[in-house]
C-alpha cells in the first residue's frame, strides 16, 4: 500500500486469539441453534434480559424492610415472596436474607464458583468472581473489609456465608441513623450494591 | 419415575456436626477449608437435588441441605478477629458427621 503510513489503532475484540472456552461456548451455540433447540434471538433475548438486572431492585427490597417490619419479618422468612410482593421477578432459586445487628456485620461470598442473587442484584462485580476475594474474605474477613474502606469494631463479629450449594444470600443493613424522614425512594438510593454483599455500609450524608 | 422416598432430617438447629474429613475425586461442594471443622447446624433447608451429582448430568437424589456455622479460631488457629466471628457454609447431609456436644 503507497501513501499509507499504518496508525495503531485501538484492538478490536477479535484481535486476540479465542481462549478454549470461548470457541467451545461459540461452537456449542451454533449447534444447538442448528438443531433449533434455541434461536439466535432467544439467545440475544436472554443476554438483554440479565443485562437489564439492577442492584436498584435489591435496594428497593430493602428500603421496604426498613420502612415497614411486618414485610421485613416476611423478607428474612422468604426473600422470594418478598420480591413478589414488589413485583419483581426473582425465579425460584431460594434467596435467603441475613440480617446486620449492632452486634453481627454479614458478608456474602461463594469460594467454590461465583454464586450470586443476579436476578434480584444484577450481574456480580468482577472482584467478587476473584480468586483473591474468594480466598481471602473466609481467611480474613476483616483484613479484606478494611481495604473496602470498612473497619468493623471488635465489639461487632462477622459473619462469613459462603453460598456453596442452593441457595442465595442478600445482606440487609441496618438503615442509617437520621434518615427516619426519607421517603422509601430515598432510602433506596442509599442502598449500593455493595451493602447488599456486605463490603460496604450505606452512607447518609444529610443535604 | 419412581415414588420417592421421603426425606428425614438427620439433623436439627442446634446440633453439633463436623464436616467429614473426605476428600473424593469428582465434583464436590464442601470447600476443602471446612472439612474435618466442627460446628453448629443454624437453619434446616431443603431437600435439594444433589448438586455433586447434577453436575455429571444425572438428576440427582434429594438430600437435605444444612447451613452451618463453625468459629473462625475453629478454622484457622490463626486467626485474626473477634472470637465470635463466624462462618456459615451450606453443606448436603452426606457430607456432615454427628459433632461433639461443647
Amino acid at each position: 500500500m503507497s501513501g499509507h503510513h499504518p496508525h495503531p489503532g485501538p484492538p478490536d475484540s477479535e484481535d486476540g486469539s479465542w481462549t478454549r472456552e470461548q470457541l467451545m461456548a461459540a461452537a456449542v451455540e451454533a449447534l444447538l441453534v442448528r438443531k433449533r433447540v434455541f434461536t439466535p434471538a432467544d439467545v440475544a433475548g436472554a443476554l438483554d434480559y440479565w443485562a437489564s438486572r439492577t442492584p436498584a431492585d435489591g435496594a428497593r427490597l430493602i428500603a421496604r424492610c426498613w420502612t415497614d417490619d411486618a414485610f421485613a419479618a416476611r423478607v428474612m422468612d422468604s426473600v422470594n415472596a418478598g420480591a413478589v410482593e414488589l413485583g419483581l421477578d426473582i425465579g425460584h432459586t431460594r434467596v435467603v436474607a441475613v440480617a446486620n445487628t449492632p452486634k453481627i456485620h454479614n458478608v456474602l461470598v461463594c469460594t467454590l464458583c461465583s454464586c450470586y442473587p443476579i436476578r434480584l442484584l444484577g450481574d456480580s462485580p468482577g472482584w467478587y468472581k476473584s480468586r483473591a476475594y474468594r480466598s481471602r474474605v473466609v481467611r480474613e474477613p476483616r483484613a479484606v473489609l478494611s481495604e473496602f474502606g470498612l473497619d468493623i469494631p471488635d465489639d461487632v463479629d462477622v459473619r462469613v456465608h459462603d453460598s456453596t450449594a442452593d441457595l442465595r444470600y442478600i445482606v440487609v443493613p441496618m438503615q442509617p441513623t437520621g434518615t427516619e424522614h426519607l421517603t422509601e425512594q430515598e432510602l433506596a438510593g442509599l442502598v449500593t450494591r455493595d451493602c447488599m454483599i456486605g463490603t460496604a455500609l450505606p452512607r447518609y450524608i444529610p443535604a | 419415575m419412581a415414588k420417592e422416598w421421603p426425606i428425614v432430617n438427620r439433623y436439627r438447629v442446634g446440633d453439633p456436626v463436623t464436616v467429614r474429613a473426605h476428600f473424593p475425586s469428582g465434583h464436590a461442594r464442601a470447600p476443602f477449608y471446612t472439612r474435618g471443622h466442627s460446628g453448629e447446624v443454624v437453619r434446616v433447608t431443603g431437600p435439594f437435588r444433589n448438586a455433586e451429582e447434577r453436575a455429571y448430568g444425572r438428576t440427582g437424589a434429594r438430600v437435605p441441605l444444612y447451613r452451618v456455622q463453625i468459629r473462625q479460631r475453629d478454622l484457622w488457629p490463626d486467626y485474626v478477629g473477634s472470637s465470635g466471628d463466624t462462618l456459615v457454609v451450606d453443606l448436603y447431609e452426606h457430607w456432615l458427621e454427628p459433632g461433639d456436644r461443647r
